[in-house]
């Protein structure tokens, strides 16, 4: 092992607190940026919000860091590694996301908080989709139809689909900006709770600036495909009032 | 040989037909009027369709006359050919889905050329130009119709569902298992036609083969009989097309690090 060799994996190991690190993430659509040279970390257990104007490339970066979409260039650590030597489906297993709409499968609830696992021949314990219902305020709701839930019922359900992979990440695209008023702020409580108890990380995509105050502890402001500004949720949001 | 086509050319019976596909083209012609008129164009291809396939018809006419007597060597190129152009033709319906040519090609070729030498090896279609190439040009159109409907279902199905399927890959499922529901439904669509003509058979359907051998004077059993078995293999052609051109589909629209591809 060399020496720059020996300094790289010294310094990725010293940053033991960093759960995500984003470097220098590029992504060209038909020739055009539409994410250019994005670098951040994210620590273990922290919510990182990322607002900015619609069109500004939130959505494209957070489908990066799962992989859902390929950067044309730099790369994602999680926990130290490199993703892409990651299994795109042992990835997207520890990195969740969460979007807007749920996009439930047809079937019943229960068969859809199991899929993650079961998808994978994996076996899926009926306790263990109680237990998660449970947990979403969907007590009893296994055999129920997907059909025949309302909005805010289905994205608890996406919710508890997705936690059943057991993810140490949580990507939240805008997941109450589809909802009622009335439900909007229960779903907003139930993430963050979930997220505390589970000591996860998130970084969650919002452009309600009252939603970021509340759930996250820094963010980032995205404009343009880059990223203009990163800090503690009160010194940015203060300067981006003014 | 020359002698002959040249009579048949110059006989009344040609300038009956052409009496009769005037007719024809004006009901043709009559439909597209009507179709401007409920404001669904399908005014230019249609009648582009229709010289085209006017022309061909006239062009294939001749040249089965002229090979009908010539080594069956020559019909199996015929029938080699016409799955070529099947091919080419299905796969314009696939509106920029990734290696539609090979994929129409592969479905085509396997679904229909496998049913058709199980056909001649069995004893079905007798081993001679004049009955392989009706018959299987019958079997190669089914399969092509068949091959369009998935190519088409299967683009539909993946645009309206790029939600569901992004949200199994984004929960580490294996893109196999989040498409199989969409290419179920896609192999199922493409196979409708073949499965209506089953249902219809002698009902609202009493095809060209049997007609023919009844105006030829054969048992009409007999005719019946030829007749299911011919469009069994066609219902077995299309299947097979619809089956091989949905699961090559399915490989098509993932990147190896299980990304969705196709977008709308
Ligand atoms: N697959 C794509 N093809 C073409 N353009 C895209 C694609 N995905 C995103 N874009 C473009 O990239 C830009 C950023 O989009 P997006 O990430 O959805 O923004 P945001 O989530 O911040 O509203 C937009 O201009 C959008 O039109
Ligand atoms: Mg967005």
């Amino acid at each position: 092992m060399d020496w720059e060799e020996l300094r790289r994996s010294r310094a990725t190991r010293s940053d033991g607190d960093v759960m995500l690190e984003v470097r220098q993430l590029t992504r060209f659509v038909a020739d055009k940026p539409i994410v250019e040279n994005v670098s951040f970390a994210v620590r273990r257990g922290e919510t990182l919000a990322l607002v900015g104007p619609s069109g500004a490339g939130k959505s494209s970066l957070l489908r990066m860091l799962n992989r859902l979409d390929e950067p044309s260039s730099g790369t994602v650590l999680l926990e130290g590694v490199d993703y892409t030597t990651l299994s795109p489906r042992d990835l997207r297993r520890r990195v969740g996301m969460v979007m807007q709409q749920a996009y439930l499968f047809p079937g019943t609830v229960a068969e859809n908080v199991a899929f993650g696992p079961a998808s994978r021949g994996e076996s899926v314990s009926a306790e263990r989709v109680r237990e998660l219902l449970e947990r979403v305020n969907l007590a009893g709701y296994e055999q129920r139809d997907i059909g025949r839930l309302s909005g805010g019922e289905a994205q608890r359900v996406s919710l508890a689909r997705t936690l059943m992979n057991d993810p140490h990440v949580l990507l939240l695209d805008e997941p109450t900006s589809a909802l009622d008023e009335d439900t909007r702020f229960g779903v907003e409580e139930l993430i963050q709770e979930i997220a505390r108890e589970r000591n996860l990380t998130s970084i969650l995509v919002t452009h309600d600036m009252d939603q970021a105050a509340r759930m996250a502890t820094r963010v980032a402001v995205l404009e343009a495909g880059t990223l203009r500004q990163i800090g503690p949720a009160e010194e940015v949001l203060k300067t981006r009032d003014a | 040989m020359m002698h002959n086509l040249i009579a048949m050319l110059l006989s009344p019976k040609v300038f009956t037909g052409l009496t009769q596909v005037g007719v024809a083209s004006l009901l043709v012609l009559a439909t597209v009027m009507i179709s401007y008129w409920g404001r669904v164009a399908i005014g230019k291809e249609t009648a582009v369709s229709m010289v085209r396939g006017f022309v061909q018809i006239v062009i294939v006419g001749i040249v089965l006359i002229v090979i009908m007597d010539t080594t069956i060597f020559l019909g199996y190129v015929a029938l080699a050919f016409m799955i070529v152009f099947a091919a080419v033709l299905s796969k314009r319906r696939a509106q920029g889905l990734p290696h539609a040519t090979r994929i129409s090609l592969t479905a085509i070729g396997v679904g229909s050329g496998v049913t058709v030498l199980i056909m001649i090896f069995t004893g079905v279609i007798a081993p001679n130009i004049s009955t392989m190439i009706p018959v299987g040009s019958m079997i190669i159109a089914a399969a092509m119709r068949t091959n369009s409907l998935t190519l088409n279902r299967f683009r539909a199905e993946i645009e309206a569902h790029v939600g569901q399927i992004e949200a199994g890959l984004a929960l580490g499922a294996p893109p196999s298992t989040v498409v199989q529901p969409y290419v179920r439904n896609t192999v199922q669509a493409g196979i409708i036609p073949a499965v209506d003509t089953l249902r219809s058979l002698g009902i609202v359907f009493i095809p060209g083969l049997a007609s023919g051998m009844l105006l030829a004077g054969a048992n009409p059993i007999y005719a019946a009989e030829y007749q299911f078995a011919a469009i069994a293999m066609l219902f077995a052609a299309s299947t097979l097309t619809s089956l091989i051109a949905g699961l090559m589909l399915r490989g098509t629209i993932f990147s190896p690090a299980e990304q969705l591809v196709l977008r709308p």
